[in-house]
């Protein structure tokens, strides 16, 4: 059997901005086919991982403020399944690295990412922990967090919008849809520690009517 | 104002006279590398009652080994102030009881303040062990006892053989990344290590490659909850310094506009202190409300938490015609949500239990460890800058100074809280009366700042925020400096915690109301 192009029902799979990295990843997954019952299980699995992701509150600065509004009121992220934030490395699937990360910081960071459980996540957020933002000529400032940890999306902004934070976490619930659960072909550690594509999340698409992301 | 220059001799028994005569508020210590000149420091200095400002400067030759006697246990926040100093410029403050690094790690190499510091990476790379604390590096000793019997001796030259635990740095309490060493009795807590650090991020060092324009994005992102406000600091200090005149508009939009802030960042503080406590219903109002701030901050400034909007001699762009409209709507809006957030979380058995008398500060200790903002007016000290030194248009508009009296964790909540009703009285006087004209005064690209020493300071949403530039006639700084509104409080930390149980911290945290980014800029 074939693996299927990742649908979430959040938005439409055309609406998305970068479909091709997923369609690469796709493609090498189907290189080698899939028996049914094992597919089939896989199917079921990472549709219910993708809805509930469950991201370490790990903040820094001040993404993290935008990180928590996005939690909050207005723009509500229980609506796609991100509500639960878990405050150990254990019980997480995902680490959120929202802010700037230090020379002194940085051996938490692994440390924290090396505690969390396979299948794990990162998601960048902000340019401090994409490439050191303002602050990359500064003699304390990592200078982006990819070279410690593989990151899976990156969503630029100083700090992102919530709307690109909804986005950019959308983006990785259609990466979890297209992994091989069973099996080891798309683990981090099996491929030489090497990180899967990045997802690089631009442009994010300005919904006409509000309630788009509801239907 | 310039500093007064005194002899490294004579320092101490100037200080001591200066503490004696009523300077009970030390601001800041600002060190300073003079090149071949030297090394020295800068104290800034209050008188809490008078609010007469003086500033001491030393020097001293001796770059190898700079040594200043140090005044911590006149003022006790200058423990702190020195060691940042210390972590910095490599001065070391004699008879200071603790003189460790404060921010950089115990293995980093060099004082990268210093104008001769070496930022390549060969010398700091990036370490990727874990830090050993100082106190546990050589701790081991193995002893015989009498029967001949070989155990393992501990000794800690800080905690000494205190039962310690580690809080921080990835921690929902600590507010950001701070890390906290407790020792604890069973459930009480006998004392405390602050780590800071852990955000570190070199602003100060930086800004002095930078052209002033450029360092004013920096006072955005260091307490992120006084956006404005920062940013109003350094403008009004440039703009000092070059003798630049600004219009009323803008005056009038800035001075509303930090009030919006501060209300933004007291329903912040509400809404968090609120969620550290396990009230999340208060949590999901705050941000509800914060969010209508939000988009009037967005639809003029065009940023929702980082707006870059004071630039020099100015503001970054005009008011939108209907900003008036929406600013008194929402005025309206939020007097009445004060009643909810009283009914769900003020009056509530829970947290009234949690913060009635815990986390106690008397107004004497708030002066000495320099605790301004919410803290001090909670423990009865009169510290509001709009007041003390009004700027902007704090002198001609009505508005009361909030004071309690107990200094305990529910008086800070509470000052926040009437502070924000006092923020929509000061709008409201404002809002009709914005004048016409300019929203900025046209300046060249590149500014030079005439040779001097100039400091400013406005009201933060937690505290005094001041800033101080030395310049020699350059596009960029000699030495820029940010006086941090969260590390006095922190440094108050060990005072307000003795005697206080372990969740007891959590509340006093959450009402110190501390920002990291703020502290370790």
């Amino acid at each position: 059997m074939e693996m299927k192009k990742p649908v979430i029902k959040s938005i439409p799979y055309e609406e998305f901005k970068d479909n091709e990295t997923l369609e690469a990843l796709i493609n090498e997954l189907n290189k080698e086919r899939t028996n049914v019952v094992v597919g089939k299980l896989d199917d079921l699995i990472n549709w219910g991982r993708s809805n509930s992701l469950w991201s370490l509150t790990f903040a820094t600065s001040c993404c993290g403020i935008e990180f928590m509004a996005v939690g909050a009121a207005r723009y509500d992220f229980a609506r796609f399944g991100f509500e639960v934030t878990r405050n150990s490395p254990r019980q997480a699937d995902l680490i959120m690295v929202a802010g700037t990360i230090t020379h002194k910081m940085a051996p938490v960071l692994k440390r924290l990412y090396d505690q969390m459980a396979e299948p794990k996540y990162v998601v960048a957020v902000g340019g401090c922990a994409i490439s050191g933002g303002p602050f990359k000529g500064s003699y304390h400032v990592l200078n982006g967090v990819d070279k410690i940890i593989p990151v899976d999306v990156y969503i630029p902004g100083c700090p992102p919008r919530p709307e690109a934070m909804l986005y950019g976490m959308m983006q990785l619930q259609r990466k979890v849809k297209v992994e091989n659960f069973f099996g080891d072909k798309n683990r981090k550690y099996s491929r030489s520690n090497m990180p899967s594509d990045p997802i690089i999340v631009t442009n994010v698409p300005v919904s006409q009517n509000e309630n788009t992301e509801e239907k | 104002m310039s500093p007064e220059f005194i002899e490294l001799e004579i320092l101490r028994p100037r200080m001591e006279e200066l503490h004696r005569n009523g300077m009970d508020f030390l601001r800041d210590i600002i060190g300073m590398d003079w090149g071949e000149e030297g090394l020295g420091a800068i104290y800034a200095l209050e008188n809490s009652s008078t609010h007469e400002n003086i500033q001491i400067a030393v020097r001293c030759t001796d770059r190898e080994k700079p040594q200043i006697p140090s005044v911590c246990d006149l003022w006790s926040v200058a423990e702190f102030y020195e060691r940042e100093v210390y972590d910095f410029f490599g001065i070391v403050f004699t008879g200071h009881p603790d003189m460790r690094r404060l921010y950089l790690r115990n293995d980093w190499i060099g004082y990268p303040l210093r104008k001769d510091y070496d930022e390549s990476e060969a010398i700091n790379p990036i370490r990727m062990e874990s830090e050993v604390p100082e106190d546990l590096q050589r701790q081991s000793e193995i002893e015989e006892d009498a029967a001949r019997e070989l155990f393992v001796k501990q000794t800690n030259k800080i905690f000494g053989d205190q039962y310690i635990i580690n809080i921080g740095p990835q921690h929902p309490a600590t507010h950001g990344v701070l890390r906290f060493r407790l020792a604890l009795d069973g459930e009480e807590i006998r004392k405390i290590d602050v780590h800071c650090g852990y955000i570190h991020r070199g602003i100060e060092k930086l800004s002095e490659k930078l052209t002033y324009p450029q360092i004013l994005a920096f006072t955005d992102r260091l307490d992120y909850l006084s956006a404005h406000q920062n940013r109003h600091a350094l403008c009004m200090c440039i703009e000092k310094a070059i003798g630049l005149d600004i219009t009323d508009r803008t005056q009038y939009i800035r001075t509303i506009m930090d009030e919006l802030q501060r209300i933004d960042s007291h329903l912040l503080f509400l809404s968090c202190a609120a969620m550290d406590l396990g009230a999340i219903t208060t949590f999901i109002y705050g941000f509800r409300d914060r969010e209508k701030i939000l988009d009037i901050f967005e639809e003029v400034t065009g940023g929702r938490l980082i707006q870059n909007y004071n630039i020099i001699g100015g503001v970054q762009a005009d008011i939108t015609p209907d900003f008036a409209n929406k600013v008194k709507e929402y005025c309206k809006y939020q007097k009445e949500k004060i009643k909810e957030y009283n009914d769900v979380f003020t009056y509530n058995t829970i947290t009234r239990k949690r913060m009635i008398g815990v986390g106690k500060i008397s107004r004497e200790d708030a002066i000495s460890y320099g605790c301004t903002g919410g803290t001090g007016r909670a423990a009865g000290w009169a510290c509001d800058v709009r007041k003390r030194h009004p700027y902007a248009l704090y002198d001609k508009v009505d508005f009361k100074e909030i004071l309690y009296t107990n200094g305990d964790c529910y008086d800070r909540y509470l000052v926040r809280l009437d502070e924000i009703m006092e923020s929509i009285h000061i709008i409201e006087q404002l809002i009709d009366n914005i004048p016409d004209g300019d929203y900025k005064v046209k300046t060249k690209p590149i500014i030079r700042i005439p040779e001097g020493r100039y400091s400013a300071s406005v009201e933060g949403s937690r505290g005094e925020f001041g800033v101080f530039i030395e310049s020699h006639g350059d596009k960029s700084p000699y030495r820029i400096k940010f006086r941090p509104m969260g590390l006095p409080l922190v440094a108050a930390m060990h005072k307000i915690l003795k005697g206080a149980k372990v969740a007891d911290l959590i509340a006093i945290g959450a009402t110190l109301d501390y920002v990291i980014p703020d502290i370790d800029r």
